[in-house]
């Protein structure tokens, strides 16, 4: 699991240089779920964010984790930006795989069970046989 | 046939499961099982009571319906009294509720010929030899009788003796045979016994409900006039009395099932009552979700379970994994594609509980760091601020709880509904027959350990 945490204050992106808190959240969120295969969206005292990190671990995925409460610019936009996104009271944990939106705890959980979770962690290229 | 006549009133053999219809019957309460031992060791001179017998009744055997795996337990509506009348109540609805006795056989005394039962389903194995040897034995035994009663016809010793040894040999495996079988009617009597309770439960938690009811409204109307704290306090006896109804409900739809697997009813036929099983179960999950909102703890400690089945508790309710260990190899045969989507179901619900168990215990840690926090200590500063804080902070822990139950359940619906969809109908309907029957027999058990004798 890669943690992001320290690294909040130094990304570099191609067109924002040290990007300010105006920036619109939903387009940081898109760049760094497309940067890595599964990317998760936490809290670091979510247990519901726990879960769900330990579900890719079982699953021998290594995801890479955004923990929102420790960014100190920008996190709490990007949360409040995914409850909406997610229409739910919580924006975390939200998990995406290969750039798209998967969802939260429920919809991972629902795709893991009914078997489409690994072709689409697979097809990322998270998950190799 | 003289000689076997002669058998039927001598023999120890009897009728495996006497039900009578006694609708006017009282219920009487009290399983009586401390005679349990006594039961068993006196299996083979276990002798139906003349007066209890009802040999013309045998014609209602035909009519009833069996289930596969032996020592299954139907709904039934009915009690064991110690010694050997065996009384029962409401047994039309034991009866017609289906459900196996023992092995589903019936040797049909009396008015009908010794036959074997016509009742005997798929899914009986060895039970099908069983039957065969019984029945075998039984015409065997007529003969042995015969044989004897005829000796002044002549016939060599030898003969005679072997034939002797042979008539022993067979008593003594019918005789386990039947203590196997008193065996199976005890289980069956202590379900039938649990059933009978929980309906007697349901009755007085809908009468503690309705004085409960009526007391909150006096409390409303007499002070405040807020309601919240009543329904709040009874939101989990609401839950127990759906979740009675619920289990009720789910038992008729089963034993429906049951009897259509058995009469071997045409697919199209079949899903319909798959599905009603299938979409009860959803039934039970939204009802779980009302009850979590109003009280979860309650929904969490299992308290409206019976014990054994709280013993495997897992978060709020069964594990998936379990699930599909149970079915085993009930499902066969399996298409390869199938096998293999029940072994990746297996692995993926077993990942997601232990996903969930992981944020549970982490949920648990915080809790414990919260509440043991330096600044809720008695010779604190008294700084009420920092207390209410991190009261608050525990709170909100709390009420995480909701949402890991939730996701619990969640896992066990979607588990069921993709074994669903991985099966044919047939497997399906057989599915769910084995799971609820496992599920059965873990609430006898729970009456049979209430039960039991304590010296």
């Amino acid at each position: 699991m890669q943690y992001q945490a320290e690294s909040w204050g130094s990304y570099n992106f191609p067109t924002r240089s040290s990007s300010p808190i105006g920036s619109d959240p939903i387009e940081r969120i898109e760049r760094l779920a497309s940067e890595n295969a599964v990317v998760i969206f936490s809290v670091s005292t979510c247990c519901m964010c726990h879960a769900i990190k330990r579900l890719f671990c079982g699953m021998g995925v290594n995801p890479t984790v955004y923990e929102l409460d420790e960014d100190p610019r920008g996190g709490k936009e990007i949360e409040k930006a995914l409850m909406m996104l997610l229409g739910s009271p919580s924006g975390v944990p939200v998990v995406f795989i290969g750039g798209k939106l998967v969802g939260a705890m429920d919809r991972v959980m629902a795709s893991h069970i009914n078997g489409s979770l690994v072709p689409l962690l697979k097809e990322a290229g998270a998950l190799w046989l | 046939m003289q000689s076997f006549k002669a058998i039927a009133a001598n023999s120890d053999m009897y009728c495996h499961s006497p039900f009578y219809l006694r609708a006017d019957e009282s219920i009487r309460n009290q399983t009586r099982f401390a005679d349990l031992g006594e039961l068993e060791l006196s299996a083979a001179g276990f002798h139906h009571d003349t007066n209890a017998v009802d040999l013309s009744r045998s014609s209602i055997y035909n009519n009833l319906h069996f289930g596969g795996l032996p020592a299954e337990l139907g709904t039934a509506g009915a009690e064991v009294e110690t010694g050997q009348q065996y009384m029962l109540h409401k047994a039309t609805t034991v009866v017609i509720g289906g459900g196996a006795m023992g092995n589903g056989n019936f040797e049909n005394w009396g008015d009908s010929a010794l036959a074997e039962n016509s009742q005997r389903t798929e899914s009986s194995t060895d039970i099908d030899t069983d039957d065969k040897n019984q029945s075998r034995g039984v015409q065997d035994g007529a003969l042995v009788v015969v044989d004897s009663m005829d000796q002044s016809k002549g016939g060599t010793g030898d003969q005679k003796q072997t034939l002797r040894r042979l008539a022993q040999n067979r008593e003594a495996a019918r005789k386990s045979r039947l203590r196997k079988k008193v065996m199976d009617f005890i289980l069956c009597s202590a379900y039938v016994q649990q059933l009978e309770n929980s309906r007697l439960k349901l009755t007085q938690l809908e009468q503690e409900l309705q004085r409960a009811r009526q007391q909150g409204i006096f409390i409303a109307t007499g002070s405040s006039g807020d309601q919240s704290v009543s329904i709040g306090s009874n939101g989990a006896l609401a839950f127990d009395i759906d979740y009675a109804r619920w289990l009720d409900e789910h038992q008729r739809l089963i034993n429906d099932l049951r009897s259509a697997v058995n009469s071997h009813m045409g697919d199209n036929d079949l899903r319909v009552l798959v599905d009603a099983v299938m979409s009860h179960y959803d039934e039970i999950f939204r009802l779980k979700g009302v009850g979590a909102k109003s009280d979860v703890f309650h929904m969490l400690s299992g308290m409206w379970k019976t014990p054994a089945e709280r013993c495997f508790l897992w978060l709020g309710g069964f594990r998936s994994s379990e699930l599909l260990k149970i079915l085993g190899n009930h499902l066969e045969p399996l298409t390869d594609q199938q096998l293999m989507g029940i072994c990746n179901l297996q692995q993926s619900s077993q990942q997601a509980e232990d996903a969930l168990s992981q944020g549970m215990e982490a949920l648990q840690q915080s809790l414990v760091e919260t509440l043991s926090s330096n600044c809720l200590g008695p010779t604190g500063s008294g700084n009420v601020a920092d207390y209410m804080g991190q009261m608050a902070i525990a709170m909100g822990k709390l009420a995480t709880l909701e949402n890991f139950l939730h996701q619990a359940d969640l896992l066990r619906q979607q588990t069921l509904q993709q074994m669903h969809r991985i099966l044919t109908t047939r497997q399906a309907a057989r599915a769910l027959l084995v799971i609820s029957d496992y599920m059965s027999r873990l609430r006898a058990l729970s009456s049979l350990w209430l039960a039991r004798p304590k010296d």
